[in-house]
């Protein structure tokens, strides 16, 4: 059975960055796929990955990750909007993470609209 | 403006010059960063054959063969009569997930596997506390796999946050699957080079987009 977790970015909007990974990696390593609403900034990430391999052991073998809703194809007026949203928020609300510990998730794949997860038992 | 004033600006004007003589001297530290066995560390020896005739780390198929920076200093490279001194820093594969038991594959005893799982696992960490210490960064794809990955992703977004200049490489391509174009339409915002650093392909092309960058 698959469980899943839905954090709404409210949730960890207020929360430093430390306490966000702190978050997602206590719900990863409980055999949860965490869903949230929004998206890391790239240090958040850097930080994730690097918190994710001092946590590695017997038990917890690391995560999948994967963001979607990049700016890469928006107009210039939805990115400045977006910005002053983040300004204002302290989040990047816009987008979804998907996290899901490797025990159980062995890939996310983003191709780059459409999202696949494959689990490890799955046939 | 009274003299004095002269002098002292035209004093600070002769230090700028020493100093941009001195910048423009300057070896720059060019990371090599990516995900695992992307070619990162044959492209390190690849650049460090060309330039000092040697290699300078050893590659593998086993995933995490680097798993401690290696830098090779004062590598001057030529291309189109200009001249660069960099130092190569070679990165461990930056991963999300290392898991000993994948290791086992390669017939390895398990606890030569928890080793190196071990290993790997600091070697990601170091690989990211390195970026502080880059002046520009070659990020290194492998062509024949799905450029969308959230690492590649992370890699590239850390660099833009940091102002550090990035050339994508596109490794492999001597191999049937490979896909420039693909890399390309992933990262539309940056330079791509397709290259393969194991046969020496298009390395002049890569010379020449690498002096572009660090202009």
């Amino acid at each position: 059975m698959l469980r899943l977790q839905f954090i709404p970015y409210t949730e960890i909007a207020s929360l430093t960055s430390e306490n966000k990974i702190s978050k997602v990696l206590r719900i990863a390593k409980n055999n949860r796929i965490i869903l949230l609403e929004g998206k890391f900034s790239p240090e958040e990430e850097a930080l994730l990955i690097e918190r994710t391999m001092s946590s590695i052991n017997r038990r917890f073998k690391g995560i999948e990750i994967c963001s979607v809703g990049d700016y890469s194809k928006e107009d210039w007026v939805n990115k400045i909007k977006k910005s002053l949203a983040k300004m204002l928020l302290g989040v990047n609300a816009s987008g979804m993470t998907i996290i899901g510990p490797a025990s159980i998730v062995k890939e996310i794949k983003r191709d780059p609209d459409k999202i696949e997860l494959l689990t490890k038992n799955m046939r | 403006m009274d003299k004095a004033s002269k002098n002292t600006m035209g004093f600070f004007d002769y230090l700028k010059n020493i100093l941009s003589i001195f910048q423009f001297k300057k070896t720059i530290r060019l990371g090599l960063y990516g995900p695992v066995n992307a070619g990162k560390s044959s492209l390190a020896n690849r650049i460090s054959l060309d330039w000092l005739g040697e290699e300078m780390s050893a590659v593998s198929k086993i995933p995490h063969e680097t798993r401690e920076i290696k830098v090779k200093e004062k590598v001057r490279i030529n291309s189109n009569g200009k001249e660069l001194d960099f130092n190569l820093i070679d990165t461990p594969g930056i991963a999300t997930k290392i898991d000993f038991e994948d290791f086992l594959k390669y017939k390895m005893s398990k606890k030569e596997a928890k080793r190196r799982a071990k290993e790997a696992t600091q070697g990601v960490i170091e690989a990211i506390k390195w970026l502080e210490n880059v002046d520009c960064v070659l990020v290194v794809l492998d062509s024949t796999e799905n450029p969308y990955d959230q690492v590649n992703v992370t890699i590239i977004g850390n660099l833009a946050a940091r102002d550090i200049p990035v050339l994508i490489v596109a490794n492999k391509v001597d191999l049937r699957r490979a896909n420039v174009k693909r890399v390309e339409s992933a990262f539309p915002q940056y330079k791509v080079i397709g290259v393969s650093a194991l046969k020496g392909k298009n390395m002049e092309g890569f010379y020449k987009e690498l002096f572009d960058i660090v202009r």
